[in-house]
């Protein structure tokens, strides 16, 4: 089962607001709230799926009514904690915390632009050749649940779940999210680019038959057909 | 219920924080501060390294590089990330990057369904209307009603692929080069390619006459 965030697809968001775009920041302190949340990955307690998977967790009723960085930081807080790093009651309080030394990882404005600008790289070796071949097809498994953990990180959409495709694209071996977001290794797959016709995904709702929509899929998502 | 939707007191840790979004990130920064967590001269340098340091002309200077350089365009179609970074466009959500060309038969139009997944390294931090439910939730099932609201009238013979960043793989999309622009220098096409461009949601025009 899938959680909130998976909204590929649904009706009812009616029409796309604020098209012109706008500032890099709309608020300074959504500046505030991105800094904030990369400094602190920086400190190594926790990685990328691990943040995504936090954000997808806010109940439904604050995933909604917050805004973008209001998500983020939310899921910050909760990673904080979950990881032992403050107390909620330092979150009511933040005065009343004790001042303590810094953390031996603390990210130094002198190393930012190298921390940013190195990026990490997802691909890993893994022993044995990718299952599928470029045109081969495929169907993605049935269900979007993660099957590692209950109500764990997936990055299969529902909209895509038990559907036929077609293998257009293999981007090396690279980690598995639905395993790294819960700590359980980097479980590296073969990822792959599927495409699919329109019609295989929205049936009746198709916009246009001609239409084709590409995911990246990791080999355990795929059987062949 | 699933061990994540379990909390102590039944209210999740981020409800224990002011309501008003501002002093929320305040608190934040007050507390991690006292931690030890946080240096806030960071956060600064941080805040400035993507208002203007990186910024969707890293990408016009690709797709420019790609129209005018035929060699170039075959190793960024082939190879892009290693294309991009022998630039110097390297780092977070940057990591891997595939480019995809529109051509007379197909548009693309690049979106992320479960959260806001963009090349910042070649586009800058995503716009909001990127990140917006009403994209995320549209865009994969009717990409021809969101790029009519966007404005961009497709040709005839073009069918629309949609990409849904789904894994840490981030889509560029290179517009077709439009006519007339024959002779523009590499700066001059990198002027014509705006952000939304690279996502698929515009395509490249000429500067009015006499601007």
């Amino acid at each position: 089962m899938t959680r909130i965030h998976d909204m590929g697809g649904r009706f009812g968001d009616g029409a796309i607001a604020g098209r012109s775009g706008g500032r890099v920041f709309e608020e300074r302190w959504h500046a505030r709230a991105l800094a904030l949340t990369l400094a602190a990955g920086a400190l190594g307690h926790w990685n990328i799926d691990m943040s995504r998977h936090s954000r997808e967790c806010l109940p439904p009723k604050d995933y909604q009514r917050f805004s973008y960085y209001e998500k983020w930081l939310a899921a910050l807080a909760d990673l904080l904690v979950r990881h032992g790093l403050v107390t909620c009651g330092e979150l009511s309080d933040p005065e009343r915390s004790p001042a303590c030394p810094a953390h031996q990882k603390i990210l130094r404005p002198a190393h930012v632009a190298t921390v940013l600008g190195r990026g990490l790289t997802y691909t890993r070796p893994v022993s044995g050749a990718a299952k599928f071949a470029n045109g081969a097809m495929v169907r993605t498994r049935r269900h979007t649940a993660n099957p590692l953990v209950i109500g764990g990180h997936t990055r299969l959409p529902a909209y895509a779940c038990g559907r036929r495709g077609r293998i257009v694209g293999c981007h090396g071996a690279q980690v598995l999210p639905d395993s790294n977001a819960h700590g359980l290794g980097e479980a590296p797959e073969w990822l792959y680019s599927v495409e699919f016709a329109a019609a295989e995904l929205w049936g009746p709702d198709t916009e246009n038959p001609d239409d084709t929509m590409v995911l990246d899929a990791f080999e355990s998502y795929l059987e062949a057909v | 219920m699933s061990e994540f939707d379990r909390h102590p007191g039944g209210r999740p840790p981020h409800s224990h924080l002011p309501p008003d979004p501002a002093l929320r990130v305040m608190a934040l920064e007050t507390l991690l501060v006292r931690k030890g967590l946080i240096d806030p001269s960071a956060l600064d340098e941080i805040a400035d390294h993507y208002a203007n340091r990186v910024g969707p002309r890293n990408g016009a200077i690709v797709v420019a590089k790609s129209w005018l350089d035929p060699s170039f365009r075959e190793s960024l179609l082939r190879d892009a990330t290693g294309t991009v970074s022998s630039l110097g466009f390297t780092g977070r959500q940057g990591e891997h990057i595939v480019a995809v060309e529109n051509t007379p038969d197909i548009h693309n139009i690049v979106v992320c369904t479960l959260c806001s997944c963009y090349p910042w390294t070649l586009l800058g931090l995503p716009p909001a209307w990127y990140k917006s439910d009403a994209y995320r939730s549209r865009t994969i099932r009717e990409p021809r009603s969101v790029l009519a609201e966007f404005g961009v009238n497709l040709l005839q013979s073009q069918k629309v692929r949609v990409w849904d960043s789904t894994a840490e793989v981030r889509y560029l999309v290179v517009p077709m080069r439009p006519d007339g622009t024959e002779g523009m220098t590499e700066d001059q096409l990198a002027g014509i390619i705006a952000r939304d461009c690279m996502i698929g949601t515009a395509l490249p025009r000429l500067p009015e006459p006499g601007q």
